[in-house]
């Protein structure tokens, strides 16, 4: 069970807290109507999946509620940085 | 090849087992071939076994990073069904199930495919309406299920607690006879040792590195730790890794990776008689030959190539294992593993051709593929050997994220209401 | 029959004698006793039988290492155990164990026929034969394997003992009380560290239990300790499994030895995270590889020495000793100081240290250097041994009744393994040591590669003049692999470790190759010609050693398995005779039996009820979100698929919610309170989903948005009452809300108070009805029940259930997410057109509904469906053909999705999921079931009312 930094609470916490919520900085679209049907898709579905340096997100679901980005390497499993939504990718 | 069987077994007896062959030499990689297949688990050594034996091309390598069977093909917890609910589905899964029949035979080494029938339990009214449709739609395809009582199920069963007063009761159960499971092991040593007969080399400790196509975009063959090998046709089934093979080639596929845990526990005598599944109180066991009880875990919830789980994982599968089958809460765990699970957004495989001309791929199986491993190989070769994908994995294209047409059978399963 | 209890000496308590029985036989032993040493004292060695050859076996070791001393311990009803070492069972009075795998007796094992057979069944030779005849597999050939293989019989009945767990933190975790790992503990409990240090015996002290000379430097360690008020030592506690970021599981086995079994848990389940760990696991001897190496009175010279030190017992009358290396020699010293004859020291090395030999003079026992046993004699226990030079010359036999190997030692890594720390390859040791930690841990003393035992060799298999293809020489002794099952694998083209040992199954069993590994590593190597570290490293998987499942578990049981959640009036309708049914994590009323009614007949009774009269319902589950903030409509308009700014305050509107992929994920009807207001409901499944994606979308997309999103499914209770009666019964009850027609039209919502409690009123319908659902806070949820069902006796108030909700809807061709959709199904799918803005540029799942296959003709749709025989009700999930006359596999276009008898028409009715189903209507199609097909007519949804007419009024 991985310990995990949450950056509004400034704290380290169990796993078992947070929710995993997928690949990080992959914005929705500000149009989506004038995209075309790959580019949608790509949004949708495409997910860069490294072995190595990941920027994922996660929420403190039973803590403050907050959805949060992370980067974490997926060969050990060790975050490097936690930080808050809207912050620039690490 | 030696043939193996019991008089050969007795023979070789009286010399001591001192002229067994090779079971498959360890080849060094040629400059080229026809056909390279990248990753050497059950699905890659019987592509290159069927591309070998049905399609004629014998001038094949396999080439793995590690040791052949390393990868899922030996951490899986072997379950073969295929009463899946919608006909693409139940063709590709019915497809590898008629190959399991005879496979032994086939290969003349013993996969010990064993059809103890896969039952899913139905937990609440929601539960038996889907298991109703799996039921009516595999019998019209042909597929066979059938409905179970509780009384019926524990008769199949009985270990199994069908006590109303449990928390999540058992309402009756859907029962594929044919589903049952393999010997994990033994599929990827018989296809690698059938394929090496006709010809086939494979390769081990041999990573890629890249994929080099030319001026055209089409393949050339891949750059590997050993050297480059070259090959106009190349077909990708990696597992866990495929997203970081594709990526090779400039292709960004739809798939992550994620933890599976799966554990057994000490040897028991004879007491677990199939396989049985209960995704609402999430679980699966059946007994290998050996005695041990095999319990798939559900995924973490996380990204990873760690091949490492997490004790919160177990202990929610124990505790869901010891809910349905209570008298086994004193049996005592014995060890417990991770694979790495490619992951589609719709949960099926991507099986067939690339945008790239002469790459072909296999991938996305989740936490299923182990009972699709003789179809998807056959597709897979069949598939490379025409450059064009046989109507059974057509479905299983790439395009079908653009376009919307998902095969999404755990959606089908739907949620509670 | 030959070990014995010495006159003095061992840590038992000689003043409190133990009885207990093993194979239905009594014996006696001291408190302090494991099964084991118990009943060597009583000479007895012969303890199991192995897995394949069913060979008979005695001890190997002495601690949870043991592969061979398996036993079953059954003490009442469905308190059965198999698989447990002796050497780890604590004796108490009235114990009872069994052996295993054998039949009928342990003596007379016919299954030792595999013995006489094995060279025909070598490693893998399953894989090999049993294809011919093909029909043979499934009814002859496995099960007869199975038979065969197992070790003790599973439980049979329901485990009485309960189980707990708990989370610990501390600064710092010791693994492992012995004198590195107390020392440890002593040097921290100086400091303001939190420490746990624990231990998997009995007793702390590890190896110092077996060295007298300790034992009162331990006792003054251990009084230091547990003065220490940030120390915790726990004893019989299993350090079982590494996690992520210094996670340490452990298991305290707390009744297991007790004579009487108490109240409390059985085990305990620690989750310890800890700042830093130390392991000091310490490690374990290795035993030698040659012919016979497994009759029973071979075994660990150290765990002869702990049996002789530790519990007073001494393993034979003449012991031999075969080594490799120095520490055997001080263990034979030990038995020869005891008392006990020393019938000879034979070591394969040549020359020895020169004090070693001086001691073995002093004590007058023979010494033959550069010698190895060649063969054991005896089948159910050690007679003699022969032994020879090295070179196979001077074969001599030498008596003995027991014979120790001493083939050095093997540090037990597996804790440091788990935690994916690398190794480093000790040549010197043979062995491979910690070297590169990857979470904040160290390793101290044995289990880091230093000792002080004294030197050896490292071998693979002792010489012998012998051919190695005839001879049995044990690697793993419970899985029955031998050195030449690891030369064939090699022949066979089996490289790497992983794969040898998956082809032999070495390193598999129980003990999960605690005293094998590393010698198969060595033959591996040697048949291969590589250095070991090309054949590879087995990875060590948690559990250390096995863990009960129901520890692992812990509270996780019954009604704790998940918790159940009931809704404030789940008590009056259980005291009503409700059948529950359940949905997601709650249960629900499904439906109320009078008298003898049978589900048809009560739900027929609810549905005539609520279509005449009034009916009740307890509607409580469904999830319920409040939506504040000046941007509260711009973001329900931006996540719902419908338009929403310009909905009055007062007005309820449907809601449908699809995924980013344009398919339906939940719906449900919500109120504008006030401008800046929203009380949303969502299925009863999907309350927790749809919030996390509201605020998904609120938070990290939208962050501009000035909206509050608070679940508020459990602070309401809530009623429906439906019917045309529904007003009538109402109005008495209801202060400040106007209920006439005009005033409080279908989908609106007032405020005020009924039966004096606030309520946020809402006239709306999920049955055709006039109808209200009355939302109170929780706590007056079951008295506002009461009150209406009192009031509403003279208007023939009914209660009805989920399952005549169910029948309601459907005659009105109301949808259910989840049941009439699955994932797969876009709102025109669904035939809710109606619910999606088309002048809104953009929702949540808009852009996908434009995919090429999404507006793709002949997707399936949602139709009614009427069977030709009216009193016929279609199967739910029945799927649904336009030729029935087609052979298997059959063309199936469509699934029934819902179905009833409607009692309102007298009929039955369905929803299908139809290809093309809009442009279907009035066709005739086909239901092939088993034995017969079924005749059915597309039609409307809406079979009941289809005007409207009922609602408002």
């Amino acid at each position: 069970m991985l310990l995990v930094h949450c950056p509004y609470c400034e704290e380290k916490r169990a796993e078992i807290e947070f929710a995993y919520a997928g690949e990080a900085h992959i914005a929705r679209p500000l149009d989506p109507a004038a995209m075309s049907d790959e580019d949608w898709a790509r949004y949708l579905f495409i997910r860069s999946n490294p072995r190595g340096r990941h920027h994922e997100r996660w929420r403190h679901i039973h803590g403050c509620g907050r959805f949060f980005n992370a980067v974490r390497d997926t060969v050990t499993d060790k975050f490097e940085v936690t930080y808050k939504a809207g912050e620039p990718r690490r | 090849m030696t043939r193996f069987s019991a008089f050969s077994l007795f023979a070789k007896a009286f010399g001591g087992h001192q002229s067994w062959p090779e079971q498959w030499p360890d080849a060094s990689p040629k400059p080229a071939y026809d056909a390279i297949i990248v990753g050497a688990g059950g699905h890659g050594l019987g592509a290159a076994y069927y591309l070998a034996k049905k399609y004629g091309i014998t001038n094949v390598a396999v080439i793995e990073k590690g040791w052949l069977g390393g990868g899922n093909t030996g951490r899986n917890t072997t379950i073969i069904r295929s009463n899946y609910l919608y006909d693409e589905s139940a063709n590709l899964y019915d497809h590898a199930l008629k190959l399991w029949d005879g496979l032994s035979q086939e290969l003349n080494y013993n996969t010990m495919y064993s059809k103890r029938g896969v039952m899913m339990l139905a937990h609440n009214v929601h539960d038996v309406q889907s298991f109703k449709r799996h039921i009516h739609a595999n019998r019209l395809n042909g597929v066979d299920n059938e409905w179970l009582s509780a009384e019926q199920a524990k008769e199949y069963c009985p270990p199994l607690s069908i006590s109303p007063s449990a928390r999540y009761p058992v309402l009756g159960a859907a029962l594929q006879r044919r589903g049952g499971t393999a010997r994990h092991d033994t599929v990827a040593w018989g296809y690698a040792r059938a394929a090496a007969a006709l010809g086939v080399d494979i390769i081990q400790n041999c990573a890629v590195t890249g994929i080099r196509r030319g001026g055209d975009g089409a393949v050339l063959g891949v750059e590997t730790e050993r050297g480059f090998i070259a090959s106009k046709r190349v077909g990708v089934s990696a597992a866990g890794h495929s997203s970081v093979i594709m990526q090779m080639a400039g292709l960004d596929f739809p798939l992550e990776s994620y933890p599976l845990q799966a554990l057994v526990s000490e040897p028991v005598k004879p007491v677990f008689p199939c396989v049985v599944m209960s995704n609402t109180v999430h679980a699966y066991m059946s007994q290998s030959d050996k005695g041990e009880l095999v319990i798939g875990a559900g995924t973490d919830q996380y990204v990873s190539y760690s091949q490492r789980g997490a004790l919160h994982i177990v202990e929610h599968t124990l505790a869901a294992i010891c809910e349905i089958f209570p008298i086994f809460r004193r049996m005592r765990m014995l060890r417990t593993w991770g694979g790495i699970v490619d992951v589609t957004p719709d949960r099926s495989p991507i099986l067939g051709k690339t945008p790239v001309p002469g790459l072909y791929v296999n991938c996305g199986w989740g936490t299923g593929g182990f009972k699709a491993t003789p179809g998807a190989a056959d597709l897979l070769a069949y598939t490379m050997a025409k450059d064009e994908p046989h109507p059974i994995n057509a479905p299983y294209n790439l395009d079908r994220f653009r376009t919307g047409r998902l095969i999404d059978e755990a959606a089908a399963a739907a949620v509670a209401h | 029959m030959s070990g014995f209890r010495l006159d003095q000496g061992g840590r038992v308590d000689r003043s409190r004698r133990v009885s207990f029985s093993f194979d239905g036989a009594t014996y006696r032993g001291f408190a302090g006793d494991t099964l084991a040493s118990a009943l060597l004292a009583n000479g007895v060695m012969l303890f199991g039988r192995s897995f394949k050859y069913h060979r008979p076996r005695g001890l190997l070791g002495a601690g949870s290492e043991e592969p061979n001393a398996l036993v079953s311990v059954s003490r009442g009803p469905g308190r059965h155990t198999p698989n447990l070492r002796a050497t780890a069972v604590e004796i108490y009075e009235g114990l009872a164990a069994t052996s295993q795998n054998r039949w009928p007796s342990l003596k007379t094992d016919l299954g030792a026929i595999n013995d006489r057979l094995g060279m025909f069944l070598p490693a893998g030779f399953y894989t090999k034969t049993f294809m011919w005849p093909r029909s043979f597999w499934d009814k002859l050939y496995e099960p007869a394997i199975r038979r065969m293989a197992g070790l003790g019989e599973a439980p049979s009945e329901i485990d009485p003992d309960h189980y707990g767990a708990v989370y610990a933190h501390c600064d710092l975790l010791i693994v492992g009380a012995g004198p590195a790992g107390i020392d440890a503990a002593l040097e921290a409990s100086g400091t303001s560290k939190r420490v746990i240090l624990i231990d998997e015996q009995d007793e702390p002290g590890g190896g110092a239990l077996d060295d007298p000379a300790l034992w009162s430097w331990l006792n003054e360690s251990l009084k230091d300790l547990a003065a220490a008020p940030n120390v915790t030592v726990l004893s019989r506690t299993t350090a079982f499994g590494y996690y992520h970021d210094n996670f340490v599981g452990a298991v305290e086995r707390l009744t297991d030895h007790w004579a009487e079994i108490g109240s409390g848990p059985r085990e305990k389940l620690w989750r310890i995270r800890a700042g830093a760990v130390i392991l000091a696991q310490g490690a374990i001897e290795r035993p030698l590889v040659f012919a016979a190496n497994d009759v029973p009175g071979v075994m660990l010279a150290s765990a002869a020495r702990t049996f002789l030190q530790r519990y007073g017992v001494a393993v034979g009358k003449s012991v031999a000793l075969m080594a490799a290396h120095d520490s055997g020699w001080r263990d034979a010293f030990a038995h020869a100081r005891a008392g006990v004859n020393v019938a000879a020291i034979i070591d394969v090395r040549e020359t020895i240290d020169a004090a070693l030999l001086a001691e073995a003079q002093a004590l007058g026992i023979a010494v033959r250097l550069g010698h190895s046993v060649i063969e054991v004699h005896g089948r159910l226990g050690v007679k003699g041994m022969t032994v020879a030079r090295n070179d196979g010359s001077a074969a001599t036999r030498i008596a003995c009744d027991a014979l120790l190997m001493a083939g050095g030692w093997t540090p037990s890594v597996h804790l440091w393994s788990h935690s994916k720390g690398s190794f480093a390859w000790d040549e010197a040791l043979g062995a491979y040591v910690p070297d590169r930690p990857n979470e904040k841990v160290r390793c101290v003393g044995a289990c880091s590669g230093k000792w002080n035992f004294g030197s050896g060799i490292v071998i693979d298999a002792l010489p012998t003049p012998r051919n190695q293809a005839r001879i049995k020489a044990f690697v793993d002794f419970q899985n029955d692999v031998t050195a030449k099952d690891i030369h064939l694998a090699v022949r066979e083209g089996f490289k790497s470790i992983e794969h040898i040992k998956r082809y032999t199954t070495t390193g598999m069993a129980t003990d999960q190759g605690k005293t094998s590994n590393l010698n198969g590593l060595q033959i591996a190597s040697q048949a291969l010609g590589r250095p070991v570290t090309e054949v590879g490293l087995t990875t060590f998987r948690p559990p250390y050693t096995p863990q009960t499942f129901g520890a692992l578990a812990g509270h996780a049981k019954d009604d704790l398995f998940q918790p159940t959640r009931k809704t404030p009036i789940d008590g009056w309708a259980e005291e009503h005779g409700a059948v529950f049914e359940l949905v997601a994590q709650w249960r629900r009323a499904r439906y109320f039996p009078q008298g003898g009614d049978d589900m048809h007949a009560a739900v027929n009774r609810e549905c005539r009820a609520v279509r005449s009269a009034v009916g009740i319902f307890d509607a409580s589950t469904l999830g319920k979100i409040e939506v504040v903030g000046p941007d509260a409509a711009e973001f329900l308009n931006r996540i719902y698929t419908n338009p929403w700014k310009a909905l009055e305050p007062g007005r309820c509107r449907y809601g449908l919610l699809l995924r980013e992929d344009g398919f339906i994920t939940d719906d449900g009807v919500s109120a504008r309170l006030t401008p800046d207001r929203f009380h949303l409901t969502t299925t009863t499944g999907g309350a927790a989903r749809v919030l996390n994606t509201m605020e998904d979308y609120l938070q990290t997309e939208w962050p501009e948005l000035d909206v509050w999103l608070t679940s508020t499914t459990e602070q309401w209770a809530v009623i429906a009452l439906q019917g045309p009666l529904a007003r009538q019964l109402l109005e008495p009850l209801v202060e400040g809300i106007d209920l006439a027609a005009e005033a409080f039209p279908h989908m609106a919502i007032r405020e005020g108070t009924i039966c004096g409690v606030p309520t946020r009123l809402f006239r709306v319908s999920f049955t055709g009805e006039l109808g209200f659902e009355i939302n109170v806070p929780a706590a007056y949820g079951r008295a506002l029940w009461e009150q209406l069902m009192n009031a509403g006796a003279a208007w023939g108030i009914t209660p009805y259930g989920t399952e005549a909700m169910h029948v309601l809807r459907a005659e009105k061709g109301f949808i259910i997410v989840g049941q009439d959709t699955d994932g797969t199904v876009t709102p025109h799918d669904a035939g809710l057109d109606w619910a999606v803005g088309k002048k809104k540029p953009d929702f949540v799942g808009k852009r996908s509904l434009a995919r090429p296959d999404i507006v793709a003709a002949g997707r399936k749709q949602l139709v009614g469906l009427l069977t030709d025989d009216p009193a016929v009700v279609l199967e739910e999930g029945a799927q649904i053909v336009a030729d029935p006359a087609q052979a298997i596999p059959m063309t199936m276009i469509g699934h029934v999705t819902s179905s009833y008898w409607s009692e309102a028409l007298g009929r039955s009715i369905a929803l299908a999921l139809i290809e093309g189903g809009h442009q279907r209507m009035g066709e005739m199609l086909h239901v092939p079931m088993p034995g017969q097909v079924i005749r059915a007519k597309v039609s409307s949804m809406v079979f009941y009312d289809p005007q409207g007419a009922r609602l408002h009024v």
